[in-house]
This record gives C-alpha cells, sequence and structure tokens, in this order.
C-alpha cells in the first residue's frame, strides 16, 4: 500500500515536469533554442498566485487566471526582447542570452519580494483516504494529474487540428519553407512562447501547492529537471514530454523511497544517460532521414 | 504579352560572397522562362530573393508593378508568387493531405477544391494522401512539393531544379506534367541544370554564369548555339 501511494506521489510530481516539459519541448521544436528562463517564469507564476491569494484575498482560481495572464505576457516579452534579436545569430549565443534571462528573473524576483522564502498555501486542501484509510491522497494530487491529461489531450488537439497547429509543425520541421507558404514564423514563436509560458503558470502553482515553500530559486531545479524530462522523452515531442515527465516524477519518488533521498537525483540522471544511450534521440525522438 | 516579373539589376550577397551581380530578367504572363547554368552560377540564389527568404543588397524585383524586395517572405506568397524549393523541402512528418493544407495556408475556406485539382494532376498524389510525406519516393516528393506550391494558386510558379536526384524516367514525368501546367496557363519560372530538358519546354532562356547572364534568347535559339552546346549541352 505504501507503494502504491509512492507511485500516486511520483505520478503527480510527474505531471509537474510534464507540464514544464511541454513547455520546453515545444519552444524546443518551433524556436529551436533551450529557453532555460522557463523554470523562472514558473517562479514568478507562483509568486503572482501567492501575492494574490493572500496580499490580494483573491479565491486561488482568480490568483490562477492572474498567474496565466502575467505569464503569458511575460514569455511573450522575454521572447520579443531578448530572443527574436539573436534570431540570425549563434545557438550558443541564444544559450548564453537564455541563461542570462534565468538570473536576471531570479534577480528581480530577490528585489521586488526579498530572497526569504514565503509559505505558499496549497490553492485546494484537504484529501480523502482508500483501501481503509491505507492510502490517503490529497485532492491536489488529483488536480495535478487532471491537469496534466487535460492540457496533453488539448495541445494534441490543438497541433493536430487548427490551422495555427499545423503552422507551428511546420515551423519546427522547416522554417523556410513554412514561410514559403506563408506562415509568419515571428508570430508562431509569439504563440508557442505563450502557450509554454501559461503552463509554466500553472506547473507553478501546481508545484508550490504540492511542495509548499516559494523563494527566488524554487523553479530553478524543477526547471532543469523538466528540461531532463523533454530530453529523456524526446525533446521537440509533445507526446514524448509527456511520457518522459511522468517516468522522471515516478523515478524520483521511488529513488527516494526506496533507495536514498539523497541519492534519488543522481538516480534520475543515471537513468536518463542510460537511456540516451540505447536511445539518443530519447524515448519517442524521432531521428529523421532525409530521403533522395 | 504583359510583363508579370520584372527584375532589375539584382545584386545579392551570402555574407562577403557577391553571388548575384546585377541581373536583369523579366517572366510574361503564360510564359516558361528557363535559368540556366553550372552549380554556383547564382540560379538558387536568385529565386530566393525573389521569395524573400533571402535579401537583396541593391535591384528591383516588381511583380505585377509592385515592388517585392522589402516584403518579408511570407508576404511575398501572399502576392501569388510560389517557389518548388531545391531539395523540396516538404514537411517530412506530416502527412500528404496535411503539406497540401499548409500550401492552401493563404487562402480562406475548404481546401478540397483545390487539392482535388492537385489530385487531378498527381494521381499518385491521391493515393497517397494518408500517408506521411517522409515515406514518399524521391519522385513523389517531388509531385508534393509540386502539388503544395499549386494549392496556393500562384500567378507564377518558380521552380528550383525539380529534376534534382530523379531518375531519367521520373525527369521526363515531371516535365511532361511541367508543360500540362503551362498548357493549362500556368506562367512558370524555371531553374534548371538539366539545360537540355528545360530549354526544350521553355519559350526563352537565360544563362548565367558566375552571377551573371551572359546569354539570352529564345529556347531553341539556345539550344542551337554552338557557345550553350559546348558549355552546357556536353556536345
Amino acid at each position: 500500500m505504501a507503494f502504491l501511494n509512492n507511485l500516486i506521489n511520483g505520478i503527480s510530481l510527474g505531471s509537474i515536469y510534464a507540464i514544464i516539459a511541454l513547455g520546453y519541448t515545444m519552444v524546443y521544436g518551433i524556436a529551436k533554442m533551450l529557453n532555460f528562463a522557463h523554470g523562472d517564469v514558473i517562479m514568478i507564476g507562483s509568486y503572482v498566485c501567492f501575492f494574490a491569494c493572500t496580499s490580494g484575498s483573491l479565491p486561488p482560481a482568480v490568483g490562477v487566471l492572474l498567474a496565466v495572464l502575467v505569464c503569458t505576457a511575460l514569455g511573450v516579452l522575454i521572447e520579443r526582447l531578448a530572443y527574436r534579436p539573436l534570431r540570425q545569430a549563434v545557438s550558443l549565443a541564444v544559450l548564453i542570452t537564455a541563461i542570462g534571462m534565468s538570473y536576471l528573473l531570479q534577480s528581480m524576483a530577490q528585489i521586488l519580494w526579498s530572497p526569504n522564502t514565503k509559505g505558499f498555501s496549497s490553492i485546494l486542501e484537504g484529501n480523502f483516504s482508500l483501501a481503509g484509510g491505507q492510502i490517503v491522497v490529497k485532492y491536489i494530487t488529483i488536480l495535478t494529474i487532471a491537469a496534466c491529461i487535460v492540457i496533453m489531450a488539448a495541445l494534441t488537439a490543438f497541433t493536430e487540428k487548427t490551422k495555427m497547429g499545423k503552422a507551428m509543425r511546420a515551423c519546427s520541421e522547416d522554417r523556410g519553407a513554412a514561410q514559403l507558404m506563408g506562415i509568419n514564423v515571428d508570430t508562431t514563436i509569439s504563440i508557442t512562447f505563450a502557450i509554454g509560458s501559461a503552463l509554466a503558470a500553472i506547473a507553478g502553482v501546481l508545484l508550490c501547492s504540492a511542495y509548499p515553500s516559494l523563494s527566488p530559486t524554487t523553479g530553478s531545479l524543477p526547471g532543469i529537471k523538466a528540461f531532463t524530462a523533454a530530453v529523456f522523452g524526446g525533446i521537440g515531442s509533445i507526446p514524448g514530454a509527456f511520457l518522459g515527465g511522468l517516468l522522471l516524477g515516478v523515478i524520483e519518488v521511488l529513488a527516494q523511497a526506496y533507495i536514498s533521498t539523497e541519492l534519488s537525483t543522481a538516480i534520475v540522471f543515471l537513468v536518463l544517460i542510460v537511456v540516451l544511450l540505447v536511445r539518443p534521440a530519447g524515448i519517442l525522438g524521432k531521428s529523421v532521414q532525409e530521403k533522395v | 504579352m504583359r510583363t508579370i516579373l520584372k527584375i532589375d539589376d539584382l545584386h545579392v550577397y551570402y555574407g562577403s560572397i557577391h553571388a548575384v551581380k546585377g541581373i536583369s530578367f523579366e517572366v510574361g504572363e503564360g510564359e516558361i522562362v528557363s535559368l540556366i547554368g553550372a552549380n554556383g552560377a547564382g540560379k538558387s540564389t536568385t529565386l530566393n530573393t525573389i521569395t524573400g527568404l533571402l535579401r537583396a543588397r541593391s535591384g528591383e524585383i516588381r511583380f505585377f508593378g509592385e515592388p517585392l524586395a522589402k516584403l518579408p517572405a511570407h508576404r511575398i506568397v501572399r502576392k501569388g508568387l510560389a517557389l518548388v524549393p531545391e531539395g523540396r523541402r516538404i514537411f517530412q512528418q506530416m502527412t500528404v493531405q496535411e503539406n497540401l493544407d499548409m500550401g492552401f495556408y493563404i487562402q480562406r475556406g475548404s481546401s478540397a477544391e483545390a487539392m482535388e485539382q492537385v489530385f487531378a494532376t498527381f494521381p499518385r498524389l491521391k493515393e497517397r494522401r494518408r500517408q506521411v510525406a517522409g515515406t514518399l519516393s524521391g519522385g513523389e516528393q517531388q509531385m508534393l512539393a509540386m502539388g503544395r506550391a499549386l494549392m496556393s494558386q500562384p500567378k507564377l510558379l518558380m521552380l528550383d531544379e525539380p529534376s534534382m536526384g530523379l531518375a531519367p524516367i521520373l525527369v521526363e514525368e515531371i516535365f511532361r506534367i511541367i508543360g500540362t501546367l503551362h498548357d493549362a496557363g500556368t506562367t512558370i519560372l524555371l531553374v534548371e541544370q538539366n539545360a537540355q530538358a528545360a530549354l526544350r519546354m521553355a519559350d526563352r532562356g537565360y544563362v548565367l554564369e558566375n552571377g551573371k547572364i551572359v546569354t539570352t534568347g529564345t529556347g531553341s535559339e539556345l539550344l542551337s548555339s554552338p557557345a550553350i552546346k559546348r558549355a552546357y549541352l556536353g556536345a
């Protein structure tokens, strides 16, 4: 029964990683860059929700909505100001800019909201028990898993069925050919950042609801782990990010429970290395071959 | 005959390399015009500049009298120019149908009618419409690239090396289809290394060498010119 409890917690944590990883993987797939500031957008989203619910005494749902709006605008702004001018630059310059943007957001948070940790109260309290009290599940855990599934389904439908979603896939495959079709690549990349950052806000609120401490560096480690999850599943692939996130969360929680808390992160990366040795493109990653 | 595309003293650089050195040419409505020349003569650079994927350093590109040189690539296609790029550049992970839908991106409404027209020209694509494009043969991929360009219902179709890498029988098939499109009234600008095939069907041709136009004439004039024979036709 303890195993089932751990498994549910692992899936819940994995769902958060998956939501973050979806943002990483979409931006990578379409803008061909690693947005290392993505984790810090999570942190900003959490702060927005925190202040809306405490200082503003707004209901949690409004707090989440505000966080989503602020992060969406922030993501589009970051892309416009920091990344778009570097569209023709070498990828290392973009990578360094993204790392710089990450530290800029953390420093701004420290100045605005102090480096001290704040106690985040969950947006959804309470729990229920199963099997005569042997399994206790928090409502937030269920909400997290449900949110992840809904987001995953919505994103899949969006990229498969809508005109904008198809334009995104076209950009991710061949930006020049997409332009020849009449697709505005700049707009497409902006929308990708908007979606990714909105997801980051949701992930941030869910993360802080499950692990209720909030500081300017809250987003860093989950950001890195979600990036790992995206690579794990096959970077650029939406189902890959989902699968990678879930696996990563489950492995991490099970390693904590049965092997060692201290080593759990190391174990996660060990699994990643083994997977990449066997499948260099990740679990669902495709290495496309050109036909002549 | 009305001139629809007019290029005037076009200069294009790749970094510090002066790839196109002041070329001028025009395409009239309903014509097939060929640009021929060896590898690196500046043929693809010229087409990519017309579509806006590359920027000209100086010179004018006018389409129906309207200057294009300042417009971004995604706006130029809306004016009625479509390019079938070198190497085809179809969306490998999308199905045939989705690729054709991308060609219809700038149009409104349902793509069904335009798609039926494309399927009438390329029946093979209809059979394979649910197949992922990356699994098509080279010839089918070329047909898909052409079909995708036709989906936007262009006033000018530009083809960059459509015969590249194809078996002789498929090259013949592709040129036959280009002929059919021409007969149906499509204006075509054709860039080819296969000078013989390109000139045989062209109304007029321009010969590029090191970024400059060195000779021009009707297709048959160029085919029979001794200098052209020596340089490009291997005779």
